[in-house]
Protein backbone atom coordinates (compact mmCIF):
# COMPACT_ATOMS: atom_id res chain seq x y z
CA UNK A 1 0.00 0.00 0.00
CA UNK A 2 0.94 3.99 -0.02
CA UNK A 3 1.56 4.64 3.15
CA UNK A 4 1.52 8.57 4.84
CA UNK A 5 2.51 10.26 7.81
CA UNK A 6 -0.11 13.50 9.00
CA UNK A 7 0.99 16.72 8.65
CA UNK A 8 1.83 18.78 11.89
CA UNK A 9 -1.65 20.55 12.79
CA UNK A 10 -0.03 24.00 12.86
CA UNK A 11 1.00 23.41 9.16
CA UNK A 12 -2.47 22.70 8.25
CA UNK A 13 -3.80 25.33 10.71
CA UNK A 14 -1.94 27.59 8.45
CA UNK A 15 -3.26 26.41 5.15
CA UNK A 16 -7.00 27.06 5.87
CA UNK A 17 -5.50 30.78 7.45
CA UNK A 18 -8.55 33.48 6.00
CA UNK A 19 -10.82 30.32 4.57
CA UNK A 20 -14.54 30.74 5.23
CA UNK A 21 -15.44 26.81 4.90
CA UNK A 22 -12.86 23.67 4.44
CA UNK A 23 -14.16 20.33 3.85
CA UNK A 24 -11.56 17.50 5.40
CA UNK A 25 -11.36 15.08 2.93
CA UNK A 26 -10.34 11.72 3.30
CA UNK A 27 -9.87 7.86 1.36
CA UNK A 28 -11.44 4.26 1.97
CA UNK A 29 -7.98 3.52 -0.08
CA UNK A 30 -4.41 2.93 1.12
CA UNK A 31 -4.68 5.53 3.65
CA UNK A 32 -7.30 3.87 5.50
CA UNK A 33 -5.42 0.54 5.93
CA UNK A 34 -2.37 2.70 6.93
CA UNK A 35 -4.69 4.27 9.72
CA UNK A 36 -3.89 8.29 8.24
CA UNK A 37 -6.37 9.26 6.18
CA UNK A 38 -9.63 7.17 6.56
CA UNK A 39 -12.91 8.02 7.89
CA UNK A 40 -11.51 7.99 11.61
CA UNK A 41 -8.47 10.29 10.82
CA UNK A 42 -11.11 12.64 8.85
CA UNK A 43 -13.28 12.78 12.37
CA UNK A 44 -9.91 12.99 14.28
CA UNK A 45 -8.60 15.92 11.84
CA UNK A 46 -11.66 17.99 11.69
CA UNK A 47 -12.27 17.69 15.74
CA UNK A 48 -8.69 19.38 15.98
CA UNK A 49 -8.96 21.45 13.23
CA UNK A 50 -12.22 22.84 15.04
CA UNK A 51 -10.65 23.26 18.66
CA UNK A 52 -7.59 25.21 16.71
CA UNK A 53 -9.79 27.59 15.17
CA UNK A 54 -11.52 28.11 17.93
CA UNK A 55 -8.74 28.97 19.72
CA UNK A 56 -7.42 31.16 17.12
CA UNK A 57 -10.75 33.65 16.72
CA UNK A 58 -11.27 32.14 13.62
CA UNK A 59 -15.14 31.57 11.89
CA UNK A 60 -13.81 28.83 9.76
CA UNK A 61 -16.42 26.15 9.17
CA UNK A 62 -14.89 22.24 8.93
CA UNK A 63 -17.37 19.65 6.58
CA UNK A 64 -16.32 16.08 6.80
CA UNK A 65 -16.64 13.65 4.12
CA UNK A 66 -14.85 10.63 2.75
CA UNK A 67 -14.66 9.13 -0.57
CA UNK A 68 -14.16 5.40 -1.78
CA UNK A 69 -11.21 6.15 -3.36
CA UNK A 70 -9.18 9.90 -4.44
CA UNK A 71 -7.33 8.22 -7.20
CA UNK A 72 -10.98 7.82 -9.31
CA UNK A 73 -12.45 10.12 -11.36
CA UNK A 74 -15.62 8.53 -10.49
CA UNK A 75 -15.45 9.05 -7.15
CA UNK A 76 -14.11 12.45 -7.09
CA UNK A 77 -17.09 13.36 -8.91
CA UNK A 78 -19.43 12.74 -6.16
CA UNK A 79 -17.70 16.02 -4.83
CA UNK A 80 -19.57 17.90 -7.44
CA UNK A 81 -23.01 18.11 -5.49
CA UNK A 82 -21.44 20.42 -2.97
CA UNK A 83 -18.19 21.09 -3.09
CA UNK A 84 -19.04 24.86 -4.05
CA UNK A 85 -19.77 25.01 -0.72
CA UNK A 86 -16.50 25.46 0.55
CA UNK A 87 -13.24 27.69 0.09
CA UNK A 88 -11.13 24.74 0.58
CA UNK A 89 -10.15 21.06 0.75
CA UNK A 90 -8.09 19.69 2.66
CA UNK A 91 -6.99 16.08 1.18
CA UNK A 92 -5.60 13.19 3.41
CA UNK A 93 -5.10 10.97 0.72
CA UNK A 94 -1.82 9.99 -0.49
CA UNK A 95 -0.61 13.02 -3.14
CA UNK A 96 -2.81 11.88 -5.88
CA UNK A 97 -6.06 12.48 -4.15
CA UNK A 98 -5.37 16.24 -3.80
CA UNK A 99 -3.89 16.51 -7.52
CA UNK A 100 -7.34 14.13 -8.86
CA UNK A 101 -9.48 16.64 -6.65
CA UNK A 102 -7.87 20.29 -7.64
CA UNK A 103 -7.64 18.79 -11.50
CA UNK A 104 -12.05 18.35 -11.24
CA UNK A 105 -12.59 21.52 -9.52
CA UNK A 106 -9.99 23.83 -10.58
CA UNK A 107 -11.48 26.98 -8.70
CA UNK A 108 -11.09 25.55 -5.37
CA UNK A 109 -7.93 25.39 -3.44
CA UNK A 110 -7.19 21.92 -2.62
CA UNK A 111 -4.36 21.21 -0.05
CA UNK A 112 -2.51 17.95 0.81
CA UNK A 113 -3.30 16.94 4.87
CA UNK A 114 -0.95 14.33 4.52
CA UNK A 115 2.94 13.58 3.44
CA UNK A 116 2.99 10.54 1.15
CA UNK A 117 6.06 8.85 2.08
CA UNK A 118 6.42 5.34 0.29
CA UNK A 119 4.96 2.25 -1.31
CA UNK A 120 5.56 -0.40 1.38
CA UNK A 121 3.77 -2.80 4.04
CA UNK A 122 2.85 -3.57 8.34
CA UNK A 123 5.46 -4.85 10.11
CA UNK A 124 3.26 -5.24 13.22
CA UNK A 125 0.35 -2.80 14.25
CA UNK A 126 1.64 0.93 13.54
CA UNK A 127 5.10 -0.05 12.22
CA UNK A 128 5.31 0.03 8.38
CA UNK A 129 7.96 -0.08 6.22
CA UNK A 130 9.50 0.31 2.82
CA UNK A 131 9.49 -2.00 0.11
CA UNK A 132 9.13 -1.00 -3.46
CA UNK A 133 10.20 1.95 -5.48
CA UNK A 134 8.45 0.99 -8.69
CA UNK A 135 11.14 0.54 -10.72
CA UNK A 136 9.01 -0.26 -13.66
CA UNK A 137 11.39 -3.78 -13.73
CA UNK A 138 10.97 -6.21 -10.95
CA UNK A 139 13.69 -8.67 -10.25
CA UNK A 140 12.91 -9.05 -6.33
CA UNK A 141 13.07 -12.93 -7.77
CA UNK A 142 16.78 -12.47 -8.14
CA UNK A 143 17.58 -11.52 -4.73
CA UNK A 144 15.95 -14.09 -2.31
CA UNK A 145 12.42 -12.07 -2.73
CA UNK A 146 14.30 -8.55 -1.36
CA UNK A 147 14.17 -5.34 -3.47
CA UNK A 148 17.78 -3.92 -3.25
CA UNK A 149 16.48 -1.05 -5.27
CA UNK A 150 14.23 -0.10 -2.70
CA UNK A 151 15.94 -1.44 0.60
CA UNK A 152 19.67 -1.06 0.01
CA UNK A 153 20.31 3.11 0.59
CA UNK A 154 22.85 2.82 -2.41
CA UNK A 155 20.70 0.71 -4.33
CA UNK A 156 23.37 -1.32 -4.68
CA UNK A 157 22.34 -4.16 -7.33
CA UNK A 158 26.19 -5.76 -6.00
CA UNK A 159 26.16 -5.41 -2.28
CA UNK A 160 26.67 -5.32 -0.32
CA UNK A 161 28.94 -2.33 0.58
CA UNK A 162 32.12 -1.71 2.69
CA UNK A 163 29.50 -0.08 5.53
CA UNK A 164 27.57 -3.12 6.38
CA UNK A 165 28.30 -3.99 9.87
CA UNK A 166 25.98 -6.60 12.09
CA UNK A 167 22.99 -6.59 9.58
CA UNK A 168 22.56 -2.88 9.67
CA UNK A 169 23.27 -0.44 6.86
CA UNK A 170 26.04 2.51 7.40
CA UNK A 171 22.96 4.94 7.49
CA UNK A 172 21.32 4.09 10.76
CA UNK A 173 21.85 1.46 13.27
CA UNK A 174 17.95 1.12 12.92
CA UNK A 175 18.09 0.37 9.44
CA UNK A 176 18.33 -3.38 8.41
CA UNK A 177 21.17 -4.08 5.87
CA UNK A 178 19.19 -6.00 2.84
CA UNK A 179 22.29 -6.76 1.25
CA UNK A 180 23.14 -8.87 4.75
CA UNK A 181 19.49 -10.29 4.34
CA UNK A 182 19.96 -11.67 0.53
CA UNK A 183 23.34 -13.19 1.35
CA UNK A 184 21.71 -14.90 4.01
CA UNK A 185 18.93 -16.09 2.70
CA UNK A 186 20.41 -17.14 -0.69
CA UNK A 187 22.85 -19.04 1.43
CA UNK A 188 19.95 -20.22 2.97
CA UNK A 189 18.46 -21.64 -0.22
CA UNK A 190 21.55 -22.83 -1.49
CA UNK A 191 21.58 -20.29 -4.21
CA UNK A 192 24.35 -17.89 -3.19
CA UNK A 193 26.65 -18.94 -6.07
CA UNK A 194 23.81 -16.66 -8.06
CA UNK A 195 25.22 -14.01 -6.52
CA UNK A 196 28.50 -14.58 -8.18
CA UNK A 197 27.30 -12.45 -10.99
CA UNK A 198 28.18 -9.12 -11.60
CA UNK A 199 24.63 -7.74 -11.98
CA UNK A 200 24.79 -5.29 -15.34
CA UNK A 201 23.93 -1.87 -15.31
CA UNK A 202 19.91 -1.34 -14.64
CA UNK A 203 17.87 0.34 -16.99
CA UNK A 204 15.80 3.29 -14.89
CA UNK A 205 14.45 4.14 -18.11
CA UNK A 206 11.08 2.61 -16.60
CA UNK A 207 11.47 3.90 -13.15
CA UNK A 208 10.85 7.61 -12.48
CA UNK A 209 14.23 8.85 -14.16
CA UNK A 210 12.41 8.14 -17.70
CA UNK A 211 10.23 10.94 -16.54
CA UNK A 212 6.57 10.77 -15.29
CA UNK A 213 4.93 7.22 -16.28
CA UNK A 214 1.48 6.73 -17.90
CA UNK A 215 0.07 3.36 -18.63
CA UNK A 216 -2.51 2.67 -21.22
CA UNK A 217 -4.37 -0.68 -21.43
CA UNK A 218 -6.23 -1.07 -24.37
CA UNK A 219 -8.06 -3.98 -23.71
CA UNK A 220 -9.81 -1.70 -21.00
CA UNK A 221 -9.82 1.85 -22.39
CA UNK A 222 -13.75 2.21 -23.48
CA UNK B 1 50.80 -3.03 -19.60
CA UNK B 2 47.30 -1.45 -19.21
CA UNK B 3 48.09 2.31 -18.79
CA UNK B 4 51.94 2.49 -18.38
CA UNK B 5 51.40 4.29 -14.72
CA UNK B 6 54.32 4.13 -12.10
CA UNK B 7 51.53 2.20 -9.76
CA UNK B 8 50.83 -0.42 -12.19
CA UNK B 9 54.87 -0.62 -13.22
CA UNK B 10 56.20 -1.12 -9.69
CA UNK B 11 53.55 -3.60 -9.26
CA UNK B 12 54.31 -5.60 -12.83
CA UNK B 13 58.07 -5.53 -12.13
CA UNK B 14 57.12 -7.38 -8.37
CA UNK B 15 58.48 -4.95 -6.24
CA UNK B 16 55.97 -4.40 -2.62
CA UNK B 17 53.74 -1.36 -3.79
CA UNK B 18 53.20 1.80 -1.37
CA UNK B 19 50.57 3.99 -2.42
CA UNK B 20 49.54 7.35 0.07
CA UNK B 21 46.00 9.43 0.35
CA UNK B 22 45.35 13.18 0.49
CA UNK B 23 41.66 14.77 1.18
CA UNK B 24 41.71 18.10 -0.95
CA UNK B 25 40.49 21.18 0.99
CA UNK B 26 37.55 22.54 1.87
CA UNK B 27 37.83 24.90 -0.75
CA UNK B 28 39.83 25.77 -3.69
CA UNK B 29 43.07 26.36 -1.70
CA UNK B 30 46.24 25.13 -4.29
CA UNK B 31 48.34 26.12 -1.77
CA UNK B 32 47.20 23.33 1.39
CA UNK B 33 47.30 20.54 -2.07
CA UNK B 34 50.76 21.47 -3.12
CA UNK B 35 52.03 21.34 0.53
CA UNK B 36 50.15 17.58 1.74
CA UNK B 37 51.47 16.59 -1.54
CA UNK B 38 55.23 17.59 -0.91
CA UNK B 39 55.02 15.71 2.35
CA UNK B 40 54.23 12.67 -0.18
CA UNK B 41 56.74 12.95 -2.79
CA UNK B 42 58.86 10.19 -3.35
CA UNK B 43 57.66 7.77 -0.67
CA UNK B 44 54.58 6.82 -2.51
CA UNK B 45 54.21 5.09 -6.11
CA UNK B 46 51.23 7.25 -6.35
CA UNK B 47 48.36 8.94 -4.12
CA UNK B 48 44.84 8.39 -3.82
CA UNK B 49 43.08 11.66 -4.19
CA UNK B 50 39.48 10.90 -2.45
CA UNK B 51 36.27 12.32 -3.91
CA UNK B 52 34.30 13.93 -1.46
CA UNK B 53 35.03 11.26 1.30
CA UNK B 54 32.39 10.97 3.97
CA UNK B 55 29.85 13.03 1.75
CA UNK B 56 31.35 16.43 2.61
CA UNK B 57 32.33 18.83 0.03
CA UNK B 58 36.02 19.31 -0.99
CA UNK B 59 37.87 20.52 -3.88
CA UNK B 60 36.81 17.98 -7.06
CA UNK B 61 39.05 15.08 -7.13
CA UNK B 62 39.82 15.13 -10.78
CA UNK B 63 41.13 18.67 -10.20
CA UNK B 64 43.44 18.01 -7.58
CA UNK B 65 44.53 14.82 -9.45
CA UNK B 66 45.54 17.45 -11.70
CA UNK B 67 47.68 20.12 -9.37
CA UNK B 68 49.21 16.44 -8.01
CA UNK B 69 50.80 15.70 -11.67
CA UNK B 70 52.07 19.45 -12.26
CA UNK B 71 53.83 18.65 -8.82
CA UNK B 72 55.60 15.47 -10.09
CA UNK B 73 53.22 13.26 -7.96
CA UNK B 74 51.12 10.16 -9.80
CA UNK B 75 47.34 10.65 -8.47
CA UNK B 76 45.31 7.99 -8.24
CA UNK B 77 41.93 9.41 -9.35
CA UNK B 78 39.11 7.87 -6.62
CA UNK B 79 35.27 8.26 -8.07
CA UNK B 80 32.22 7.13 -6.36
CA UNK B 81 29.14 6.18 -8.23
CA UNK B 82 27.32 8.37 -4.81
CA UNK B 83 27.29 11.82 -7.16
CA UNK B 84 27.36 11.27 -10.65
CA UNK B 85 24.84 9.44 -12.72
CA UNK B 86 26.35 7.21 -16.22
CA UNK B 87 27.13 10.60 -18.08
CA UNK B 88 28.98 12.24 -15.46
CA UNK B 89 30.89 9.21 -14.41
CA UNK B 90 32.04 8.42 -18.25
CA UNK B 91 32.56 11.96 -18.75
CA UNK B 92 35.08 12.98 -15.94
CA UNK B 93 36.79 9.54 -16.64
CA UNK B 94 37.69 11.33 -20.09
CA UNK B 95 38.00 14.22 -19.07
CA UNK B 96 40.48 13.22 -16.47
CA UNK B 97 42.41 10.64 -18.76
CA UNK B 98 42.88 13.66 -21.23
CA UNK B 99 44.68 15.40 -18.14
CA UNK B 100 47.30 12.87 -17.69
CA UNK B 101 45.75 10.75 -15.09
CA UNK B 102 46.25 7.22 -15.13
CA UNK B 103 44.92 5.35 -12.11
CA UNK B 104 41.01 5.13 -11.38
CA UNK B 105 39.64 3.82 -8.13
CA UNK B 106 36.08 3.17 -8.31
CA UNK B 107 33.74 3.26 -5.41
CA UNK B 108 30.41 3.42 -4.23
CA UNK B 109 31.31 6.44 -1.82
CA UNK B 110 30.03 7.05 1.90
CA UNK B 111 26.26 7.94 1.72
CA UNK B 112 25.40 11.35 1.60
CA UNK B 113 23.67 11.08 5.28
CA UNK B 114 26.86 11.02 6.80
CA UNK B 115 28.01 14.17 5.22
CA UNK B 116 27.56 18.17 5.10
CA UNK B 117 24.59 17.98 2.02
CA UNK B 118 22.51 15.24 3.82
CA UNK B 119 19.23 17.05 2.40
CA UNK B 120 20.60 15.92 -1.37
CA UNK B 121 19.48 13.55 -3.52
CA UNK B 122 21.66 10.05 -4.46
CA UNK B 123 22.46 9.29 -7.44
CA UNK B 124 23.70 5.74 -7.60
CA UNK B 125 22.86 5.09 -10.65
CA UNK B 126 25.61 2.54 -11.38
CA UNK B 127 27.45 0.23 -8.16
CA UNK B 128 31.08 0.11 -8.03
CA UNK B 129 30.79 -2.80 -9.22
CA UNK B 130 29.37 -2.20 -12.85
CA UNK B 131 31.22 1.09 -12.81
CA UNK B 132 34.62 -0.93 -12.93
CA UNK B 133 33.27 -2.95 -15.61
CA UNK B 134 32.41 0.10 -17.76
CA UNK B 135 35.62 1.63 -16.84
CA UNK B 136 37.35 -1.83 -18.26
CA UNK B 137 34.53 -1.55 -21.36
CA UNK B 138 35.56 1.65 -22.07
CA UNK B 139 39.64 0.97 -21.67
CA UNK B 140 39.81 -2.62 -23.97
CA UNK B 141 36.34 -2.15 -26.21
CA UNK B 142 37.02 1.71 -26.45
CA UNK B 143 32.73 2.07 -26.38
CA UNK B 144 30.70 3.95 -24.25
CA UNK B 145 28.48 2.01 -21.84
CA UNK B 146 26.06 2.45 -24.93
CA UNK B 147 28.30 0.78 -27.19
CA UNK B 148 29.50 3.80 -29.03
CA UNK B 149 32.93 4.05 -30.29
CA UNK B 150 34.90 6.49 -28.11
CA UNK B 151 36.96 8.89 -29.56
CA UNK B 152 39.92 8.47 -27.73
CA UNK B 153 40.08 5.52 -24.62
CA UNK B 154 41.31 6.25 -21.42
CA UNK B 155 44.61 4.47 -20.93
CA UNK B 156 44.18 3.03 -17.05
CA UNK B 157 44.93 0.90 -14.55
CA UNK B 158 41.80 0.29 -12.37
CA UNK B 159 41.29 0.20 -9.34
CA UNK B 160 38.68 -0.55 -6.23
CA UNK B 161 37.87 -1.10 -2.63
CA UNK B 162 37.56 -4.02 -0.25
CA UNK B 163 36.05 -4.32 3.34
CA UNK B 164 37.27 -7.83 4.93
CA UNK B 165 35.60 -6.18 7.71
CA UNK B 166 32.05 -5.67 6.45
CA UNK B 167 29.03 -8.05 6.68
CA UNK B 168 28.63 -11.07 6.12
CA UNK B 169 32.23 -11.49 6.64
CA UNK B 170 31.75 -14.66 4.85
CA UNK B 171 30.37 -13.44 1.78
CA UNK B 172 33.46 -10.51 1.65
CA UNK B 173 35.92 -12.84 -0.35
CA UNK B 174 32.96 -13.63 -3.08
CA UNK B 175 32.20 -9.73 -3.55
CA UNK B 176 36.41 -9.56 -4.17
CA UNK B 177 36.07 -12.16 -6.70
CA UNK B 178 33.19 -9.95 -8.15
CA UNK B 179 35.37 -7.11 -8.37
CA UNK B 180 38.11 -9.11 -10.25
CA UNK B 181 35.48 -10.25 -12.89
CA UNK B 182 34.22 -7.06 -13.11
CA UNK B 183 37.50 -6.14 -14.47
CA UNK B 184 39.70 -4.67 -11.13
CA UNK B 185 43.13 -4.38 -11.66
CA UNK B 186 44.10 -3.93 -7.86
CA UNK B 187 42.47 -3.64 -4.86
CA UNK B 188 42.99 -1.71 -1.71
CA UNK B 189 41.71 -2.53 1.41
CA UNK B 190 40.12 -0.94 3.84
CA UNK B 191 42.21 0.17 7.24
CA UNK B 192 43.45 -3.52 9.00
CA UNK B 193 43.64 -3.00 12.69
CA UNK B 194 42.61 -7.23 13.32
CA UNK B 195 45.29 -8.41 11.79
CA UNK B 196 43.64 -12.23 12.30
CA UNK B 197 40.70 -11.39 10.57
CA UNK B 198 42.54 -10.14 7.89
CA UNK B 199 45.03 -13.19 7.82
CA UNK B 200 41.79 -15.68 7.41
CA UNK B 201 40.51 -13.46 4.69
CA UNK B 202 43.66 -13.32 2.99
CA UNK B 203 43.37 -17.17 3.14
CA UNK B 204 40.14 -17.55 1.45
CA UNK B 205 41.12 -15.31 -0.88
CA UNK B 206 44.10 -16.56 -2.05
CA UNK B 207 42.35 -20.16 -1.70
CA UNK B 208 40.14 -18.54 -4.91
CA UNK B 209 43.34 -17.04 -6.38
CA UNK B 210 42.22 -14.24 -6.58
CA UNK B 211 45.80 -12.48 -5.49
CA UNK B 212 46.97 -13.80 -9.04
CA UNK B 213 44.15 -12.00 -10.83
CA UNK B 214 44.54 -8.67 -9.35
CA UNK B 215 47.10 -6.71 -6.74
CA UNK B 216 46.27 -6.48 -3.33
CA UNK B 217 47.25 -3.86 -1.17
CA UNK B 218 46.30 -3.93 2.39
CA UNK B 219 45.13 -0.64 4.14
CA UNK B 220 47.14 1.04 6.94
CA UNK B 221 46.03 3.87 8.80
CA UNK B 222 47.69 4.88 11.37
CA UNK B 223 45.89 6.01 14.71
CA UNK B 224 46.89 9.46 16.18
CA UNK B 225 45.09 8.98 19.58
CA UNK B 226 42.76 6.89 21.56
CA UNK B 227 39.85 9.19 21.23
CA UNK B 228 40.77 8.10 17.17
CA UNK B 229 41.13 4.54 17.77
CA UNK B 230 37.61 5.03 20.19
CA UNK B 231 35.70 6.59 17.75
CA UNK B 232 36.64 4.57 14.85
CA UNK B 233 35.69 0.99 17.29
CA UNK B 234 32.57 3.22 18.00
CA UNK B 235 30.95 5.48 14.75
CA UNK B 236 32.88 3.95 11.91
CA UNK B 237 30.76 1.67 9.79
CA UNK B 238 32.35 -1.44 8.72
CA UNK B 239 35.75 -0.59 11.21
CA UNK B 240 36.97 -3.34 13.05
CA UNK B 241 39.60 -2.01 16.11
CA UNK B 242 40.37 -5.02 18.62
CA UNK B 243 40.55 -4.00 22.16
CA UNK B 244 43.79 -4.71 22.48
CA UNK B 245 44.66 -1.61 20.02
CA UNK B 246 43.09 0.91 22.17
CA UNK B 247 44.81 -1.01 25.15
CA UNK B 248 48.22 -0.47 23.65
CA UNK B 249 47.59 3.20 22.95
CA UNK B 250 46.12 3.72 26.46
CA UNK B 251 49.05 2.58 27.95
CA UNK B 252 51.43 4.54 25.87
CA UNK B 253 49.75 7.62 27.77
CA UNK B 254 48.65 10.61 26.32
CA UNK B 255 51.93 12.36 25.17
CA UNK B 256 53.07 9.25 23.25
CA UNK B 257 49.79 7.91 22.10
CA UNK B 258 50.86 8.76 18.56
CA UNK B 259 54.48 7.37 18.93
CA UNK B 260 52.40 4.25 19.56
CA UNK B 261 50.31 4.45 16.73
CA UNK B 262 53.11 4.75 14.06
CA UNK B 263 54.84 1.97 15.80
CA UNK B 264 51.10 -0.43 15.05
CA UNK B 265 51.22 1.26 11.72
CA UNK B 266 54.94 0.08 11.24
CA UNK B 267 54.43 -3.81 12.64
CA UNK B 268 51.49 -4.32 10.47
CA UNK B 269 53.43 -3.14 7.43
CA UNK B 270 55.70 -5.74 8.12
CA UNK B 271 52.92 -8.29 8.75
CA UNK B 272 51.60 -7.67 5.39
CA UNK B 273 55.07 -7.88 3.57
CA UNK B 274 55.03 -11.54 5.25
CA UNK B 275 51.87 -12.23 3.94
CA UNK B 276 50.79 -14.52 1.12
CA UNK B 277 48.87 -12.48 -1.90
CA UNK B 278 49.42 -8.95 -0.12
CA UNK B 279 51.13 -6.69 -3.27
CA UNK B 280 51.60 -3.99 -1.37
CA UNK B 281 50.14 -1.34 1.59
CA UNK B 282 47.98 1.38 0.78
CA UNK B 283 48.85 4.12 3.77
CA UNK B 284 46.22 6.67 4.79
CA UNK B 285 47.86 8.98 6.64
CA UNK B 286 44.73 10.92 6.82
CA UNK B 287 45.56 14.89 7.89
CA UNK B 288 48.61 13.55 9.16
CA UNK B 289 50.39 13.53 6.18
CA UNK B 290 53.83 14.76 7.30
CA UNK B 291 54.19 11.42 9.38
CA UNK B 292 53.88 9.11 6.36
CA UNK B 293 57.33 9.13 6.12
CA UNK B 294 58.14 8.34 9.26
CA UNK B 295 55.65 5.12 8.83
CA UNK B 296 57.15 3.81 5.37
CA UNK B 297 60.99 4.48 6.26
CA UNK B 298 60.31 2.70 9.65
CA UNK B 299 58.77 -0.38 7.56
CA UNK B 300 62.04 -0.25 5.77
CA UNK B 301 60.09 0.42 2.55
CA UNK B 302 62.64 3.26 1.48
CA UNK B 303 63.40 4.18 -1.27
CA UNK B 304 60.91 3.13 -3.90
CA UNK B 305 62.07 1.54 -6.39
CA UNK B 306 62.33 2.96 -10.21
CA UNK B 307 60.84 0.92 -12.94
CA UNK B 308 61.34 2.22 -16.11
S1 LIG C 1 12.67 -4.42 -8.00
FE1 LIG C 1 11.57 -2.53 -8.57
S2 LIG C 1 9.40 -3.12 -8.73
FE2 LIG C 1 10.47 -4.79 -7.63
S3 LIG C 1 10.18 -4.30 -5.45
FE3 LIG C 1 12.13 -3.38 -6.09
S4 LIG C 1 11.65 -1.30 -6.73
FE4 LIG C 1 9.72 -2.44 -6.62
S1 LIG D 1 25.08 -1.13 4.34
FE1 LIG D 1 23.82 -2.54 3.16
S2 LIG D 1 21.84 -1.49 2.83
FE2 LIG D 1 23.33 0.03 3.52
S3 LIG D 1 24.14 0.92 1.63
FE3 LIG D 1 25.56 -0.74 2.19
S4 LIG D 1 24.78 -2.56 1.15
FE4 LIG D 1 23.15 -1.02 1.07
Amino acid sequence: MIVGDSKPLEEILEMIRDKGKVLVLGCRGCVTVCNVGGEKEVGILATALRIAVKKQGWQTEIGERTLERQCDPEYIEELADDIEDYDAVVSIACGVGPQFVSERFPEIRVYPGINTTFIGGALEHGVWVERCQSCGNCLVHHFGGLCPIARCSKSLMNGPCGGSANAKCEIDPNVDCVWHLIVEKMEKMGRLQELAEVWPVKNWLTSRDGGPRKRVREDLKQ
Amino acid sequence: MKAGSNLEKVLEAGHFAVTGELGPPRGNNVEEVRHKAAHLKGIVESVNITDNQTAVVRMSSWAACKILLDEGLEPNFQMTVRDRNRIGLQSDLLGATALGIKNVLCLSGDHQRFGDHPEGKNVFDLDSMQWIALCKKMRDEKKFLNDKELDGAPEIFIGAASNPFGDPFSFRPMRLAKKVAAGTDFIQTQCIYNMDKFREFMKRVVDLGLHEKCYILGGVTPMKSVGMAKYMAKFVPGMDVPEEIVKRLTDAGKKNAAEEGIKIAIESIHQLKEMEGVAGVHVMAIEWEHRAKEIIEGAGLLPRPKVD
